[in-house]
This record gives C-alpha cells, sequence and structure tokens, in this order.
C-alpha cells in the first residue's frame, strides 16, 4: 500500500508567533519551526499500517526550505521517503490553494491512502482533509480516532460531540486523524541515523504541473484584512461550593463541550 | 529555560533530534518516578534496559552489532539528557555503552562481539565493568585480582571488586586483572561458577543505581574470554576516557534541572512580600549558576568537537571532568539553598542532583587525580606518588 502522509511545519507553540506587517501573513522566520504535533500522530497511524499490511510511506511537506528539519523528523520516525514541494510562488498560499498544489502533487506521486492530521496549530482551519478529498475526487475520512484497513475497504471511529461514527469507504481515500488515535513514537538513534540516507525528492510549481496563478498570496481566496494582539487572559471565575460544587464543576466543563 | 548563550543552536538538526528524543523519553518514563527510586534505593533495569535499547541509547557511539553510530556529540548531548533526569541513569547507560561495550567492540574478538554487542545494545543483556578494588581504587596499577593460565590455556580468576556500578544485575563482567603479561581484560558470564557479587547498601548518594562487590573464587574461563587485543591499564584507562567524556556533557544536565527548579521556584515562592526571586541576592545566586552552567555547557561543546576530529587528548578530558563535575555540584548547592527547607527533600530534584554528583566527582577519576593530570600536563612534574 502507498501511503502518504501530509506533514506540516508550524512555528513552536512555545514560542511567540507573530504575523508580518508587509504582507499580514505568518512570519516564519520568526520563530523555531517544528513538526505540527497532529502530524506526528498521522505518521504514527500511517507506520503502523505499513506495519501491519506492508508498502511505503512517503511524507508530502509543502514549506519553506527550511521544512526540511521537519521531514527529517518524520523520516527518522520511520517513514520511507519524501516530497518537498517548495517554491517562492507558494507563499502566502490560503487553504484553498494549499490544497490545490498538495492535490497536484499527489496526483503526480500516486496514493492509495492519505493520511493529515486534523488541523495545524497555526493556521487552525481544519479544512484541508476535506478540500483535498474533494480535488482529488476520494472519500473523505475525517476526525478519525481509529483506522482498520481490510483489503481495499477503510473504516474509521470519526470523532463527535456524542461519541463517535463508524465511517466506512473504498481505496483510495483521505483521512485525518486526532490526538486520540494513538501515542506517537520517538525516533530511535538508529532512525536517525538512517534518516539521513532517505531519498527526499524537491519539487517546484512546475515540476507538480500547479498553475502559478492558482497559488500564492494574491490568488488567495481570503484575506487578512486587520489583526491585533489577544487579549490578556481575563480573570478565572471562582464559584463557592455551596454543597453543589460537583454538579457546577460538571455544568462548567458539559458547556465547554470536555463532557 | 533560557540558558542564555544559546548553545543549542551550535547542534545540527540530527543532534536535537536526539536531544528531544532523550528528553521525551526521560520526562515520561523517568522522571514521575525517579524520586520514589532514589528514597527506596532500587533502579528498575530490566524495565527501563530494552526501553532505551530501543530508543538506541545503549553503545550509541558504537558501529555495528546494532548500535546506532553517532557522532561524539550526539553521545554528549544524549548522556545530559539523561542525566538531566538522574545521574544513576547515565551512569547506567555509561557504563553498559562505554566501559562494557566499548571494550568488547573495541579489544574483543569476532566471537565475543557477536555474542554479547547486539544483545547489550538491545537491553536484553546488562553489563558491567571491575577495575576498581577495595584497596585499589585512583591507583588501579596495583590491584590485586589475578588471572592464571593453565597449559589447557583456560583461566583461573580470583580476587574481589568493589563499587560496581551494575555489579548485581549484571550478565556480563569485563574484569581486569594481573596476569603473567600484564593487566588484561576478561569477559566473564556473571554465570559462571566461582562469581558473585552482593550489593552495597546504605548509599546516600546515587541511590538509583546499583552498585556492588565483585567476588572470583577460582572462577574457571575458557582461554577464549580474554579480550585479545590489549594489555596494560592503557585497556581500561582508555574506556573511563569515553565515559568520561560522557560525564563532563551528562553534569550539564544534571545542573540545569537544578538551575531550572531554583529559577521556577525564586519566581513562585513569596517571602517579606514579593518572590524571592526579587531579591539581589537572590539573582546574584541564579546568575552565577547560569554563568557556570554556560561554561560548563561551552567546555563540553568545545571537547566534542575535538572528538569528533578525532584529536581529543585524555588531559583534555581530565579538564572537562574537573571543571564540568566542580561547576555543577556548586550549582546544585547553590539552588539548595535557593529551595530553602524544600530544597532537602525529595519533592524538588534538586538533593536528588547534590548527592549524586558526590558521587560523580569520586568515581571515573576523582577531582584530586584529574587536577594531578593537569599538574603534570603543565609542568611536565608527575606529581601521582
Ligand atoms: C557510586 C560509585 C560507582 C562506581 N562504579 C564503578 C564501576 O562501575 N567500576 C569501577 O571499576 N569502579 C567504580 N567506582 C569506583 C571509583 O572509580 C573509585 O571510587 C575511585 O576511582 C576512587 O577510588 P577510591 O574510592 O578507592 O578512593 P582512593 O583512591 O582511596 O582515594 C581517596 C581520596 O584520596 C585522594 N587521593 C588518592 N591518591 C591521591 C594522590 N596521589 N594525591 C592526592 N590525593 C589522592 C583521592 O582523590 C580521594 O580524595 C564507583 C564508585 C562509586 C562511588
Ligand atoms: C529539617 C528542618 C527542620 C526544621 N525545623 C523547624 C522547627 O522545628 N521549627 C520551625 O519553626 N521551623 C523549622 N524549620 C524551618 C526553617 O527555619 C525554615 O526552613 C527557614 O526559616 C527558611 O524558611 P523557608 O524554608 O520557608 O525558606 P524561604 O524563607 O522561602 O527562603 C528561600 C530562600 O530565599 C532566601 N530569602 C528569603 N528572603 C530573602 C530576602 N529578603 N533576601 C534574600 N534572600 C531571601 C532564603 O535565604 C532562602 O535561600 C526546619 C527546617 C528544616 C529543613
Amino acid at each position: 500500500m502507498n501511503i502518504v502522509v501530509c506533514v506540516k511545519q508550524v512555528p513552536d507553540t512555545a514560542t511567540e508567533r507573530k504575523l508580518r506587517s508587509d504582507d499580514k501573513t505568518l512570519d516564519r522566520d520568526a520563530a523555531d519551526g517544528v513538526i505540527n504535533e497532529l502530524c506526528e500522530y498521522a505518521v504514527e497511524e500511517a507506520l503502523k499500517i505499513k506495519e501491519a499490511h506492508g508498502g511505503e510511506v512517503t511524507v508530502l511537506t509543502m514549506g519553506p526550505s527550511k521544512a526540511t528539519d521537519t521531514i527529517r523528523k518524520a523520516l527518522a520516525m520511520g517513514a520511507d521517503k519524501a516530497v518537498h514541494l517548495v517554491d517562492d510562488a507558494l507563499h502566502g498560499s490560503d487553504a484553498l490553494s494549499t490544497s490545490y498544489a498538495l492535490a497536484q502533487t499527489l496526483k503526480k506521486i500516486g496514493f492509495d491512502l492519505v493520511i493529515l492530521g486534523s488541523e495545524s496549530t497555526d493556521a487552525r482551519t481544519g479544512v484541508l482533509a476535506a478540500m483535498l478529498a474533494e480535488r482529488l475526487g476520494t472519500p473523505q475520512l475525517t476526525l478519525a480516532r481509529k483506522v482498520d484497513i481490510d483489503g481495499s475497504a477503510v473504516t474509521i471511529e470519526r470523532v463527535t460531540d456524542y461519541g463517535y461514527d463508524k465511517v466506512e469507504a473504498s481505496l483510495p481515500a483521505v483521512v485525518s486523524v486526532v490526538e486520540k488515535i494513538n501515542e506517537p513514537r520517538y525516533p530511535s538513534f538508529k532512525g536517525i541515523m538512517a534518516a539521513k540516507k532517505k531519498p527526499v525528492e524537491t519539487l517546484g510549481i512546475a515540476d507538480a504541473e500547479i498553475a502559478a496563478d492558482q497559488v500564492g498570496l494574491a490568488s488567495a481566496w481570503s484575506e487578512v484584512v486587520e489583526f491585533a494582539a489577544a487579549p490578556p487572559r481575563a480573570a478565572g471565575t471562582v464559584v463557592k461550593d455551596e454543597g453543589d460544587g460537583g454538579a457546577k464543576a460538571a455544568e462548567f466543563l458539559a458547556s465547554k463541550k470536555f463532557i | 529555560m533560557d540558558d542564555l548563550l544559546n548553545l543549542d543552536d551550535q547542534l545540527t538538526d540530527e543532534q536535537r533530534m536526539v536531544r528531544d528524543a532523550v528528553r521525551g523519553f526521560v520526562s515520561r518514563q523517568v522522571l514521575p518516578r525517579v524520586g520514589d527510586w532514589f528514597e527506596e534505593g532500587v533502579f528498575p533495569a530490566r524495565e527501563l534496559a530494552p526501553a532505551l535499547g530501543s530508543l538506541g541509547v545503549l553503545g550509541m557511539h558504537l558501529d555495528g552489532y546494532g548500535c546506532a553510530g553517532l557522532d561524539a556529540i550526539s553521545y554528549g548531548v544524549a548522556c545530559r539528557e539523561l542525566e538531566a533526569g538522574d545521574s544513576g541513569l547515565r551512569s547506567f547507560v555509561s557504563v553498559q555503552g562505554s566501559l562494557a561495550m566499548f571494550p568488547i567492540w573495541k579489544y574483543g574478538s569476532d566471537e565475543q562481539k557477536e555474542e554479547w554487542l547486539p544483545a547489550m545494545a538491545a537491553g536484553d543483556a546488562i553489563g558491567c565493568f571491575g577495575l576498581t578494588e577495595p584497596d585499589h581504587g585512583s591507583d588501579p596499577a596495583g590491584m590485586r585480582t589475578t588471572a592464571k593460565q593453565d597449559p589447557s590455556g583456560d583461566w583461573t580468576l580470583n580476587g574481589a571488586k568493589m563499587w560496581i556500578t551494575n555489579g548485581s544485575i549484571a550478565d556480563v563482567a569485563v574484569v581486569w586483572a594481573q596476569t603473567d603479561s600484564g593487566i588484561r581484560g576478561f569477559v566473564v558470564p556473571t554465570s559462571t561458577p566461582g562469581f558473585s557479587a552482593p550489593e552495597i547498601h546504605r548509599k546516600m548518594s546515587l541511590r538509583a543505581s546499583v552498585t556492588s562487590s565483585l567476588y572470583f573464587d577460582d572462577v574457571r574461563l575458557p582461554a577464549s574470554a580474554v579480550l585479545p587485543g590489549v594489555t596494560g591499564l592503557k585497556g581500561p584507562l582508555s574506556c573511563l576516557s569515553e565515559a568520561r567524556f560522557g560525564i563532563l556533557w551528562g553534569v550539564v544536565g544534571a545542573a540545569r534541572a537544578c538551575l531550572e527548579a531554583a529559577v521556577e521556584y525564586a519566581t513562585t515562592r513569596v517571602q517579606f512580600g514579593k518572590p524571592i526571586g526579587a531579591f539581589q541576592l537572590t539573582q546574584e545566586k541564579l546568575a552565577w549558576m547560569a554563568v557556570s552552567l554556560g561554561q560548563a555547557g561551552l567546555t563540553a561543546l568545545h571537547l566534542g568537537r575535538l572528538k569528533d576530529a578525532g584529536t581529543l587528548q585524555p588531559r583534555q578530558v581530565s579538564f572537562g571532568k574537573l571543571a564540568n563535575v566542580r561547576a555543577a555540584l556548586d550549582i546544585a548547592r547553590q539552588a539548595r539553598s535557593v529551595l530553602g527547607a524544600n530544597g532537602v527533600t525529595l519533592e524538588y530534584p534538586v538533593i536528588r542532583h547534590m548527592n549524586n554528583l558526590e558521587s560523580v566527582l569520586t568515581y571515573e577519576g576523582t577531582q584530586e587525580i584529574h587536577t594531578l593530570v593537569l599538574g603534570e600536563a603543565l609542568t611536565g612534574l608527575p606529581a601521582y606518588r
């Protein structure tokens, strides 16, 4: 089975993240780039599927040249090879054009199963899996907390507010995963050493037959008009326990959809 | 925590991945439990060894036989992150990789390598290193453990070793003994009749580490048990040089953990209406701790570069062990004072590190012996005896 995992480099959530004042895009040089956390779960799931069913795991990353760190990390976890889509023309692409660029690349490199994290910690749109599936004309199985492969059928448990739905489709398909799905492995030292020798193919937009006028900031469908720093955190609410503390705590958690 | 010098920016991507992998392991598998191990005086080696093995930590700087083949700086960074957990954990790894696997890898026969290295790299077999004796510590040349070869070629080992890390839990001991042709190393399966290894109790330092005596009572070994590749004290000394390199990095991790605890405590503990970190006396302590820590980190990085270039000399390793262990111990003691009464409990990592570092000060060449190495390097006058 040919599994492609889309892996994104994002600014480290532990550091201060900024938007650029000139074009209002994310300042990717201001913070250390790290692998998007949910992408690690996606890589882990791909490796598990490969371990159970055989095949090959390819990492697909669209991002600036410094995203190679992130690609190496995914390779060190155990992916077999990587494709790095990197082109200045892609800078400022919104979700629609990103999904177009990735879909074009996926058509070129081929796949049976595409796995993504359900969202990235920077943009947090959470729409890429759906857009990709639409563009590729494949089923979309999103927010999976469990994935099973049986021949050419893929079944997931899709997380919902009330529990989960069981969703089944046939391959090829696009799956997005949530944290509950697994515990991503740390790369072993041997994996880290082996990653140095794994092939990373670099593609520009022409290589992937991506039309220049459909990507980048100029052709984005959405525009950041204005931005402001988040207000400082408001003081917490203190609830006095007058014998009903438990009920109040439960009410609060339910209102936030934690329970 | 900000290390002020951004030293880790000097690391390569791979070295940072090694750091993050070990740091993740330590924070999940070690930090939540190590205070209890220390209090109870135990080290769950059989549980941790396979996990360390699959991470690739055991014999990480060796090539082949299931070892990862990391560069020296990666090896150092891994030791630093292990010892940020506990010096006992780093000691386990140093002994396994640098003191037990290294001599087999470097001086062993092909059969010895095949038999032991893959199992030791995986953490399925545990090793120990027997050099120190009850009456010979800093001056091992006079050791009294002997190995006699009979006409059939077999060896008989007699004597005792003391202060041997991993001794009671080891599957294999690399033992150094006097022979007619000088000091030789022996690969001794601990199941051999006549071998025993009782644990040493009542230690107040490295409590989360197993330390033992080894007794050899007519231990019969085949001719193939001797390490063929080395004769003389340079055998064990070369192993110690490998392990000391790990120590001079490792203690930077212990010191960092202490400084982190002190900064965290100083910014949250309020006395006289302010965080104690707002008092100049406390800031002076923290500032000097950070300076020492940065200097120790720089020393480690520099020596790592020399080792990767293949030019690192034993006297430079002595420099690093002397300077960095002293710095770490000073930092630990200062950090302990910042924590007030909480600093004497195992609720915080500081006194554990502080006590551990007393062993690190002594083993692998005491501070005094490394001072004499530098003294000789400067004057040309050996002052050991
Ligand atoms: C927890 C722990 C684990 C250990 N693990 C191992 C192990 O796995 N394998 C192993 O072989 N050994 C191990 N050791 C032993 C360690 O290497 C020795 O303790 C060390 O070499 C010092 O020897 P000693 O304790 O006999 O002290 P001594 O050599 O008796 O020294 C006592 C004091 O005298 C000083 N001194 C000695 N000679 C001189 C001199 N010429 N001039 C000035 N001062 C001098 C020393 O510096 C020291 O301060 C371990 C020790 C400890 C504490
Ligand atoms: C084993 C033990 C037994 C004890 N027994 C008793 C007992 O029987 N009865 C009893 O009442 N107490 C007892 N104590 C408590 C002891 O007196 C306190 O620990 C001590 O007064 C310090 O207080 P603290 O631990 O709260 O530290 P803190 O006061 O929080 O101080 C923490 C650190 O901040 C420093 N600091 C505080 N204020 C300033 C400042 N203005 N400028 C610069 N630095 C500052 C301190 O010097 C220290 O380094 C005991 C403590 C221990 C460890």
